[in-house]
């Protein structure tokens, strides 16, 4: 593999977070090392989701700390995540639907854009290169994913595999460093899902994204990460290279029930 | 022959006008989801921020020419809606991200008594009159095709040129600038939006300071029509029937919807009228709109909510 396992560049510290009385995270620390592909994994309810919209700042953490690059980033939301660089996909693709695919890969440039209201107005010098700019951009996005035959396409209209495709690529038009997905595969059929895996490994492999990712399927989870992470009831019970995670008889007893 | 032309062009430019102050509840709801009760407010404080300041302004700087005195009134009234809008954001919107609809629509009903109270205080509520230089007098025109020539009021021509081109404007913007994609971008999804970078809380001010300099067009056309009072807080309901017949969500929906109104009121009030006794023009619009909620509620534009099982 030519890609290099780098730093730690996100650390999550002791990370607890409750809606009321439910404890969705339990002291939970782990880390994620620089371009490296780390899962989060866990039976329904484990807190997966949580997990993720921690690190995007949709949730703050009662306790603990998020390091990011070596900067406490805890009380983050997520515009200013997307700041630092962190994109992320949803679960229940949040597209903007009476858009059109290259329009919502555009949306995905806004934080580059210079150019201020005035000049977009009157479609100016500057604001006009810049468009076309970032064009060629979602352009190379569009390629790289293969969807170019939909392209204009508004995304409401486009069956559930191409729109998480979309989603995964507005994504990718932030060229973000931290790229958070959240079941990018759920809901696919086998040929969908070998699609999605190509799409991830290669975006970790060319661009050198770092991938953290949340998956309901283990068999998929194994065959693409460096390392996995396993919650079960907000707590992790399991940390380390597939083949360990594997073996680990708390997370085995998790999946299959406590009595195997 | 000239008479029917004569009654379409007037309900085509009573329909302009409609449109502009359609075109308020519009941009807001595009860009945020919120159904914004305090659009008429909106256009009564504008109004009486443009009627005072057009005396107060030349008044205090001692300027004599009526153009620039008129002008330099209407951007203070522009800059101060923009205050409005930053405070409103500041003040109301920024609490209530991420919350639901019905939630946000009872915090627009709120800034509409606290803006239409606010505009009374401070402007007083006498009945002012705004004059921009409209032309008053009527012309004919046309006199040699038709019999008698078509009678048309200046005013209202002026007026629909101004809407139009104001509308025109807007679609641009909408369509062709990354702001206005990135308003588009927040009206479908909040949570999104913000994911990827984009700043709520800029674009919120950006879309009411919009609203606030359509609300002012619209307050400056139709007081010099009919003075400002402060019924014209109810101009809004007016451009409720033609936002349901447009759709919610689109722009040109709200110029169609307009016209279609305009028109359908004058043609009906003049044609249908005396066969049930007249008034029509005052219910007609609700009742167009009323049938228009039966069968195809979206509207004519608007984007047909289809629900995935």
């Amino acid at each position: 593999m030519s890609r290099q396992i780098g730093d730690v560049i996100l650390d999550l510290q002791q990370v607890s977070l409750s809606f009321g009385g439910v404890k969705a995270l339990n002291d939970i620390s782990f880390d994620v090392r620089e371009h490296e592909i780390r899962a989060i994994i866990g039976p329904n309810g484990a807190g997966k989701s949580s997990m993720l919209n921690v690190i995007n700042g949709v949730y703050r953490p009662q306790e603990g700390e998020i390091i990011l690059r070596g900067q406490r980033c805890t009380r983050m939301n997520p515009y200013q995540a997307a700041r630092a660089g962190i994109s992320r996909t949803f679960q229940n693709i949040a597209l903007f639907k009476g858009m059109n695919v290259i329009d919502n890969l555009l949306s995905g440039r806004n934080l580059k854009m210079r150019s201020n209201l005035i000049q977009q107005a009157i479609w100016w010098g500057p604001a006009r290169r810049e468009e076309l700019a970032h064009r060629a951009k979602v352009e190379e996005v569009i390629d790289f994913l293969e969807i170019q035959h939909i392209r204009k396409t508004p995304v409401g209209r486009l069956p559930y595999g191409l729109q998480k495709r979309v989603d995964l690529g507005r994504a990718l038009a932030m060229e973000p460093s931290i790229l958070l997905l959240d079941e990018p595969m759920a809901g696919m059929n086998v040929e969908e899902k070998q699609d999605m895996c190509r799409f991830i490994l290669d975006v970790n492999d060319q661009f050198g994204t770092t991938i953290v990712l949340i998956e309901h399927d283990m068999a998929v989870v194994m065959d693409i990460s460096d390392r996995v992470v396993v919650l079960d009831y907000g707590r992790k019970i399991g940390d380390g290279s597939p083949d360990e995670v594997r073996a680990n008889p708390e997370v085995i007893s998790a999946y299959l029930g406590a009595s195997h | 022959m000239g008479f029917f032309i004569e009654t379409l062009i007037g309900g085509l430019m009573a329909g302009m006008l409609y449109s502009l102050v359609a075109l308020g509840f519009v941009l807001i709801f595009k860009a945020s989801g919120v159904f914004n009760f305090a659009q008429g407010a909106m256009v009564l404080f504008a109004a009486l921020a443009m009627a005072r300041f057009a005396v107060w302004i030349p008044a205090a700087l001692d300027i004599g020419n009526p153009v620039l005195g008129t002008g330099l009134a209407f951007f203070a009234a522009a800059v101060l809606m923009f205050v409005v809008a930053w405070l409103i954001e500041r003040l109301v919107l920024r609490h209530l991200v991420n919350q639901e609809g019905a939630t946000l629509l009872m915090a627009t009903l709120g800034i509409a008594y606290v803006l239409e109270g606010l505009g009374t205080s401070l402007f007083g509520s006498d009945i002012y009159k705004i004059d921009v230089g409209m032309p008053k007098d009527p012309v004919m025109i046309l006199e040699g095709t038709f019999e008698g020539g078509l009678l048309i009021n200046k005013e209202d021509f002026v007026a629909a040129l101004i809407a139009a081109v104001l509308v025109g404007l807007l679609a641009l913007f909408f369509q062709k600038t990354s702001t206005g994609r990135a308003l588009r971008a927040v009206a479908d999804d909040h949570q999104a939006a913000q994911s990827i970078g984009i700043p709520l809380n800029r674009i919120w001010v950006i879309v009411w300071s919009v609203a606030g300099v359509v609300a002012l067009v619209a307050g400056v056309i139709w007081g010099s029509k009919l003075g400002v009072q402060f019924s014209l807080a109810t101009v809004a309901l007016r451009g409720l029937p033609v936002v349901i017949l447009g759709g919610l969500t689109s722009i040109p929906g709200a110029i169609i919807g307009g016209l279609i109104i305009g028109v359908g009121e004058k043609l009906s009030e003049v044609y249908l009228g005396p066969m049930i006794g007249g008034g029509i023009e005052i219910w007609f619009a609700y009742q167009l709109a009323l049938l228009f909620l039966l069968f195809r509620p979206q509207g004519l534009f608007g984007e047909k909510i289809i629900d995935r099982v």
